[in-house]
């Protein structure tokens, strides 16, 4: 009860700081609308009618996997200039605890984006998204979210003993678009290729938010999903004590 | 006697140090030079031992870099000691450090560490949340903490806008939220005006008499002696005295202090001067333009002549003679030859 109202406090005040700021807010949602424009425009000239549906929801989940790991990465160093991380360390909660209401307020981000792509897709491409059945495509979009917000978890702490840990996030962004089959299918890989994909959270997010739009049962996907994402968030926490007694022995907590 | 804290029934037997560190260590490792990489290690804080009882409030005093957030920071469970070790409420910092966390609170001096795009009622409920302040107290006690540090009325306000006495009173109310036993103050009054300043110590005070036990680092002399019931001063990462504030007072009140205005000192005529018969320790202090040496002086030594004569060819000002201060005392320990060393 207590970890659950912690959880909803932090998430929100955090989802607040994260949409006030100018740079993460508008620049976030930008983003992806200007690579679901090249896409659309590439894949405007096929004659399939499937494929712009495909890669308009590509487009739109790509958003959340960006923003989590352009900002995850950064984490920690930004609390680290906020003078907070101590206050954070030295808090009785958990440090995990911590840290995943961030990164879950770092993807919800990503929502905008979503919703922002695909009012783009429709209104400047004429491209509806049917959605077969609603529930199951929100619960989708809501647990590749949280799986994703995992990742970004293990992210932010995995990163955190390199001075240049953001450039890291921005390293990963652009693999994670192709990896996690936002806008080609994963066929066209080489199969070896294809179990660095299945071992993303999003992938089977992206594939769990289409079989709900074309009507197919969803679930199987969604609890991989999950799984997958757990799998990052239990790593994550135990590698997170470790970096902790780690900068405590080595004084990296504060910048003084 | 047994006492509680609404975190939990924690029974502390009384009788027993709230805080105690025993020859506790740290050093860090440094690195300087882009291509040659050379490593260095500084012993910040070396073999320091102390007890604060229940309800005490005990000041940590030094000079910069002698080691006083370095052991604040152990003692907070920030940083692993190299050497020693040290207990809170009973809890060990390394072994224990969660239950240590729960019952004490942190405060350092500056205006970093808070959420500036946050209100400061936001930042104040998230820190509440972390130390698990139960929803229903919630509301009550921040509704106390801001009116208790006079921030009513700006609590909505986004911290960004806020002035340097503002966050300083914000992050009291913050390092108060879970109502801790045991407070680590790390210069607060650092930078806050005087009137402020002034209002804080009557908060600590309060706090004092409240019960709380408390630590506080300061430069401000004047502070120390005002608060605290004791203090150590802290040397070069060492403990070289430590009493009331009336017992260090008395290891030079016994004589009088010999202040002598000079334009131009040579660290060769201070010197000089320390050899002098009936000098107990000399110290420079620059005021403007002017450098002032401070002559510690023996009880029934007459010095002053003898200072000024072997202050030939030095510009001297005003020279006067007064009663020794705390800060005499303090002046004197920091500045002594290092322990261990030839006086
Ligand atoms: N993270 C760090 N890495 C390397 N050296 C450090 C670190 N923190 C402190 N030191 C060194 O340790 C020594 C003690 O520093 P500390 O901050 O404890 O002093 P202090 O008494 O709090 O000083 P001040 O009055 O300036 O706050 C200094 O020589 C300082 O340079
Ligand atoms: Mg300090």
């Amino acid at each position: 009860m207590r970890v659950l109202r912690l959880v909803a406090v932090s998430y929100w005040l955090h989802l607040k700081m994260i949409a006030v700021s100018v740079f993460e807010g508008v620049f976030q949602v930008i983003w992806p609308i200007y690579f679901a424009t090249v896409a659309f425009l590439l894949y405007g000239r096929s004659d399939e009618p499937g494929v712009l549906v495909y890669a308009g929801l590509g487009a739109a989940v790509m958003g959340i996997w960006s923003v989590v790991t352009t900002t995850a990465s950064g984490l920690l160093q930004r609390e680290r200039w906020l003078g907070t991380l101590e206050l954070l360390v030295a808090s009785p909660t958990r440090f995990a605890l911590v840290l995943v209401p961030i990164t879950t307020a770092m993807a919800s981000l990503g929502l905008f984006s979503l919703v922002s792509t695909l009012l783009w897709a429709w209104l400047l491409f004429g491209i509806t998204v049917p959605v077969a059945s609603p529930l199951a495509f929100v619960v989708s979009i809501l647990v590749s979210v949280f799986s994703v917000a995992l990742l970004g978890f293990l992210l932010s702490v995995a990163v955190v003993r390199y001075r240049t840990a953001w450039a890291m996030g921005n390293l990963l962004e652009y693999p994670g678009w192709l990896l996690c089959g936002f806008l080609v299918p994963l066929t066209l890989f080489p199969s070896w290729v294809s179990w660095i994909s299945y071992a993303l959270p999003p992938t089977w997010g992206m594939q769990a938010i289409r079989a709900s739009a074309h009507g197919e049962s969803p679930w199987l996907d969604v609890v991989m999903c999950l799984l997958v994402g757990l799998v990052y968030g239990v790593v994550g926490a135990l590698l997170s004590e470790t970096v902790l007694r780690s900068a405590r022995r080595h004084a990296t907590l504060s910048l003084t | 006697m047994v006492r509680t804290n609404f975190a939990g029934m924690v029974p502390v037997p009384s009788g027993r140090p709230v805080v105690r560190a025993h020859d506790l260590r740290r050093s860090y490792r440094t690195r300087a030079g882009t291509f040659r990489r050379e490593r260095k290690e500084v012993e910040a804080v070396r073999g320091v031992s102390f007890d604060i009882e229940r309800g005490e409030l005990f000041g940590l005093l030094g000079p910069n870099g002698a080691g006083k957030t370095t052991t604040i920071k152990m003692l907070i469970t920030l940083l692993l000691p190299t050497g020693g070790s040290a207990e809170v409420l009973g809890h060990d910092v390394v072994a224990d450090a969660r239950e240590v966390r729960r019952h004490i609170g942190y405060v350092f001096g500056g205006d970093r560490g808070l959420y500036e795009r946050l209100s400061a009622l936001d930042n104040l409920r998230y820190f509440a949340e972390l130390y698990g302040v139960p929803p229903r107290e919630q509301r009550q006690r921040i509704g106390e903490l801001v009116e208790m540090v006079g921030l009513t009325g700006r609590e909505k306000e986004r911290v960004e806008g806020f002035s340097r006495g503002m966050r300083q009173r914000l992050h009291i109310a913050r390092g108060l939220l879970h109502d801790p036993e045991v407070l680590f103050l790390d210069e607060p009054t650092i930078g806050i005006d005087p009137v402020g300043a002034r209002e804080l110590r009557g908060t600590i005070a309060t706090l004092r008499e409240q019960g709380k036990t408390i630590l506080l680092t300061t430069h401000y002399m004047f502070e120390a002696d005002e608060l605290c019931d004791r203090i150590a001063v802290i040397r070069g990462g060492e403990i070289v005295a430590e009493g009331t504030p009336a017992d260090l007072k008395q290891r030079v009140t016994a004589g009088h202090v010999v202040e002598v205005e000079t334009f131009g000192l040579p660290e060769t005529s201070v010197d000089a001067v320390r050899l002098l018969d009936g000098v107990r320790s000399a110290a420079v202090e620059e005021r403007g333009q002017a450098q002032v040496l401070i002559v510690q002086v023996r009880p029934g030594a007459e010095v002053t002549s003898l200072v000024l004569g072997s202050l030939d060819g030095v510009n001297v000002g005003r020279v006067s003679s007064r009663e020794p201060t705390l800060e005499d005392a303090y002046v004197e320990l920091v500045s002594a030859e290092p322990a261990g060393a030839p006086a």
